[in-house]
């Protein structure tokens, strides 16, 4: 992990919660849909990063959320359970000899793997966000589909990102 | 020891995964209070519903128990009814007006004779004068209902005009809205089930099945209930009207009566006596 990568992680982390905090947090599809592109910055960290620093950034990420979304805890644990499905993710589709690419992203890793892995790390994000802002199994209906709509609002605007990136490093 | 920290190294994702969800969980316990009242609502429900539980259970290993006491109590109120019906002992009750802070007490009295079938009905009862009872007292039916007033005193009889009978009138309510009537019978109904409740202002609106009490003027206490509504707006032509109202007590099988005393009735009589007729 070199200090360019560092830098880009750092830079990237600023971006994203700029642009989640005072541009994404105003964009609301009927109270439905509310897209969260933060976590793009956890997706895409280095693939030989320590489980620890994973938590502790994707931790004090979720921490950042919440003290601008007013809800505490909500983020924080969503964060740490996209941290564990992150590397269940990983550890199961990618061969662990071969970590020749640097990240996670989609310019390395292909749109297939890219946007499966996007997909069910977005997912169980939202699901847990969702589920802890509601706090209750009576709404059950109501809160799963706020997560999936939202859930493919935040994979539409990430492989935007991703494919915007992606050409410009490319060319 | 060794074996235990190569297996949590190993798994070490899943072990950080405990620790910061744990901490991300508690934080939203306990700093969102939206959250924090949910948890304290579900688990007090939790709470609640066993203690439900558990008090179901109770009552149930206390049946035993509470049969005993009631079948204590049976026994006692069948020992007071029997003392009622003992007649010939000078059993009284007592009732307490709370209204008028007046103090009935009902001497309990057998019918030895009884009429329905005149114009002008009386009924003999075996008590008098040694009972204490004297002359204009109330009499009233066991359950529900009037029954007259007593006319003549002797030493051990007395004898009741009855509510059959064209020279008694009660002073009732409509117990709905407390209008003012008062309670006859007889001109031209001879029905010993029937009786008139005369002089209701005919603004007063009433309805068939409304319940009629005693008004707590003169002998009788008040709130007793009288009769029911049968038919209304009989027009008398005047401003007032009158109810048709069908008796509670049945005065064919009349059998025992109470007579109230009425501890200030003298008292009132004699104040009443002062005021100047006019």
């Amino acid at each position: 992990m070199n200090s360019r990568t560092i830098f880009i992680n750092i830079f990237r982390w600023f971006v994203l919660l700029f642009v989640q905090i005072f541009l994404l947090r105003n964009l609301n599809y009927y109270n439905l849909s509310t897209p969260f592109i933060y976590i793009l910055f956890i997706l895409v960290l280095p693939f030989r990063i320590p489980n620890l620093l994973l938590f502790i950034l994707a931790f004090f990420t979720g921490l950042t959320m919440d003290a601008f979304y007013d809800t505490l805890g909500v983020h924080t644990s969503a964060c740490a359970v996209l941290a564990l499905v992150r590397i269940l993710f990983i550890s199961v589709s990618v061969n662990r000899d071969a970590y020749d690419e640097p990240e996670p992203s989609l310019g390395n890793m292909g749109f297939k793997w890219f946007s499966l892995y996007a997909l069910i790390c977005i997912l169980m994000h939202h699901l847990v966000v969702f589920f802890l802002e509601a706090f209750k199994f009576s709404e059950f209906v109501y809160t799963l589909s706020r997560t999936m709509i939202s859930g493919i609002f935040t994979l539409l605007i990430i492989l935007l990102v991703e494919f915007t990136f992606h050409n410009r490093k490319a060319n | 020891m060794r074996n235990l920290w190569i297996f949590i190294s190993r798994y070490n994702a899943f072990f950080f995964f405990i620790i910061f969800f744990g901490i991300g969980i508690y934080l939203t316990l306990k700093n969102n209070s939206y959250q924090q009242s949910i948890t304290i609502n579900s688990t007090n429900e939790v709470v609640g519903s066993a203690y439900e539980r558990l008090n179901v259970l109770k009552h149930y290993l206390n049946l035993g128990q509470v049969n005993d006491s009631l079948a204590i109590e049976n026994a006692r109120l069948k020992t007071e009814i029997l003392a009622l019906q003992n007649i010939d002992s000078n059993q009284t009750v007592k009732v307490k007006d709370t209204i008028n802070q007046q103090q009935y007490t009902l001497l309990a009295a057998k019918v030895i004779k009884n009429s329905i079938s005149l114009r002008n009905n009386y009924i003999t009862i075996n008590r008098g004068s040694t009972d204490g009872i004297v002359k204009d007292m109330a009499v009233i039916s066991p359950q529900k209902g009037v029954v007259g007033f007593v006319q003549e005193v002797s030493e051990h009889l007395a004898i009741i005009r009855s509510l059959l009978n064209k020279n008694t009138a009660i002073s009732v309510f409509i117990k709905k809205n407390n209008a003012f009537g008062s309670l006859v019978w007889g001109d031209g109904n001879f029905d010993y089930q029937k009786a008139y409740v005369k002089e209701i202002p005919n603004h007063i609106k009433v309805k068939v099945g409304d319940t009629i009490i005693t008004s707590g003027v003169g002998s009788f206490p008040g709130g007793i209930e009288v009769g029911k509504i049968t038919k209304t707006g009989i027009s008398t032509g005047d401003s007032f009207m009158t109810l048709e109202i069908s008796l509670f007590n049945n005065f064919s099988t009349l059998q025992y009566v109470y007579v109230v005393k009425d501890r200030l009735g003298a008292e009132q009589k004699n104040l009443e006596s002062k005021l100047p007729n006019e």
